[in-house]
């Protein structure tokens, strides 16, 4: 095959990525169902359920903190991003671009795209401590920074590449591996979880609940963790995926959808991924007498398909993220195809994930980057909703030309500026920031639009 | 074709979940356990991807 079929192949994988979806491109809801099982079960999953445990949560605080923040983030994605979403037909950045402008879109999706690719590079990561391990390589550990072996940084090229090239593939193509994934990984977390139960003083059913009390979320923090309770756990479990449902990323996947109510897809991420594989992770930290490595725990409970659990549960989610971030990417490079802006995306992905400080901060970097991205979420959703009905303009910088739009703007960095400020853990930041963001940005379209009218001959 | 590949993935889960019942309830050896699972997972990729729509 030569390389100009190649080419016209993968630019012929074209993705409505700057006009609306046709209706004959619609899924079905199925195709969202597995989407989000297989994103939300991910490698990640396996590092967050023992952070849990080592931040001393009781049982009933978990499971109570894990219901409520959980239905949360599912009334947010079937409520606030799909109704835009199939409104619209859109992706994200494409309607930021309309709101906002062409040169704050350039600035947010370059901060958003970099996030997606440092994500996706911690998932890369994460896979690669399950690859690594039955070549005796040696793990990063917590405290380092930087590549600690040349087979780290070969691991961790050769899983980028097999992320990188599905990604280029599209969205067809990564919803159907997540499809062919999701049940299977689903099942790993149980049965892994329920292997090791025994050892943890658990031989029925009538003993769970004892046993989580006593031995698994006991209350009681490991050594220089802080104290979590039931409010950390409901708002970590609503927040953590905020850039994709408030923040109105997973416009760019639900627009695909035939109906607003497919949104109530993402149930099956949340329980499956933010519950079930929450739960069976912190499980299996307790029964690995507090290890928190992915590779490690997964094996401890499920032997070789525990690892490779692990390394195709960071592979489906890094290839969404990536995804995301080839899609942002192409705003601000219109002339280049989809595919060789995913690879730049890849590559530059690929590199970050060389860095173990990725892995191993990510908790920080999840609560920062769902709050820096957060607030043009809320101007999209305040633009379509709410402006309409104050009688002031929708999408005022294409209507009107504008290259910036000053309200988004200053609502934005205002929010995150205030935000960060704010005396409180990082995890309840994102409340207030949701409030600020929404104020800021209809009163200053409400102050601007009508600074500009007696200029203008009022509103078109 | 399509048939025989859905009953073998059905059979890759159920290798995958109930050796680790087993071992819940005390029926099984861990290793055994950590096996049947290599196998189910095998069993899987192998046969979901005939019959998973695109």
């Amino acid at each position: 095959m030569s390389g100009g079929t190649v080419t016209e192949r993968l630019d012929a994988l074209y993705e409505f990525d700057r006009e609306p979806v046709r209706e004959d491109h619609l899924k079905g809801f199925s195709s969202f169902a597995g989407l989000y099982a297989g994103e939300h079960v991910a490698g990640t999953e396996f590092i967050i359920g023992p952070l849990f445990v080592s931040h001393g949560v009781t049982a009933p605080d978990f499971f109570l903190g894990l219901a409520a923040g959980n239905c949360l983030a599912v009334l947010c994605w079937a409520l606030c991003c799909a109704p835009v979403a199939v409104r619209t037909r859109l992706t994200f950045y494409w309607q930021l671009r309309r709101v906002c402008g062409p040169w704050l879109n350039f600035v947010y999706c370059i901060v958003n795209a970099l996030m997606w690719c440092i994500l996706a590079g911690a998932m890369i990561g994460v896979s690669a401590t399950a690859v690594g391990l039955p070549l005796g390589m040696p793990m990063p550990r917590l405290t380092d920074l930087y590549p600690t072996s040349a087979a780290w940084v070969a691991v961790v090229f050769g899983v980028g590449a097999v992320v990188v090239a599905l990604a280029i593939l599209g969205f067809e193509r990564i919803a159907w591996f997540g499809k062919v994934c999701s049940p299977w990984m689903c099942l790993v977390f149980v049965a892994a979880a329920l292997a090791v139960l025994p050892g943890l003083g658990c031989s029925s059913a009538g003993d769970f609940w004892r046993v989580a009390n006593e031995r698994i979320w006991t209350g009681v923090p490991f050594e220089g963790q802080s104290k979590f309770t039931f409010w950390h756990v409901m708002f970590f479990s609503w927040f953590c995926n905020i850039a994709w449902h408030i923040g109105m990323g997973d416009m760019s996947i639900l627009r695909y959808a035939r109906k607003w109510w497919y949104g109530f897809a993402s149930l099956f991420g949340m329980f499956f991924g933010h519950f079930i594989a929450w739960i069976a992770s912190g499980i299996l930290c307790a029964a690995a007498r507090g290890d928190v490595a992915p590779g490690p725990i997964a094996y401890g409970g499920a032997g070789v398909a525990g690892a490779v659990c692990v390394v195709i549960a960071g592979w489906t989610t890094a290839n969404p993220t990536l995804y995301r971030a080839g899609l942002a990417f192409q705003v601000v490079t219109p002339n280049w195809a989809r595919w060789k802006v995913t690879l730049a995306a890849g590559i530059v992905t690929t590199i970050a994930a060389c860095f173990p400080a990725l892995v191993m901060r990510l908790l920080d970097f999840v609560a920062v980057y769902g709050l820096i991205l957060m607030p043009m979420g809320v101007v999209i959703l305040a633009d379509h909703w709410i402006l309409p009905r104050l009688g002031l303009r929708q999408e005022a910088a294409a209507r009107d030309g504008l290259s910036i739009n000053w309200a988004a703007a200053i609502a934005w960095l205002a929010t995150v500026a205030v935000c960060a400020a704010m005396g409180i853990e990082i995890f309840f930041k994102s409340f207030p920031g949701i409030l600020i963001a929404l104020v800021l940005y209809v009163g200053l379209s409400a102050l601007l639009q009508r600074r500009a009218r007696p200029a203008s001959g009022g509103p078109r | 074709m399509k048939a025989g590949a859905i009953v073998a993935s059905a059979v890759g889960l159920l290798l995958t979940i109930v050796p680790s019942i087993m071992v819940f309830a005390g029926a099984l050896p861990w290793e055994t356990h950590a096996h049947l699972m290599t196998a189910g997972m095998v069993l899987w990729f192998v046969a979901a991807p005939v019959w998973f729509k695109e």
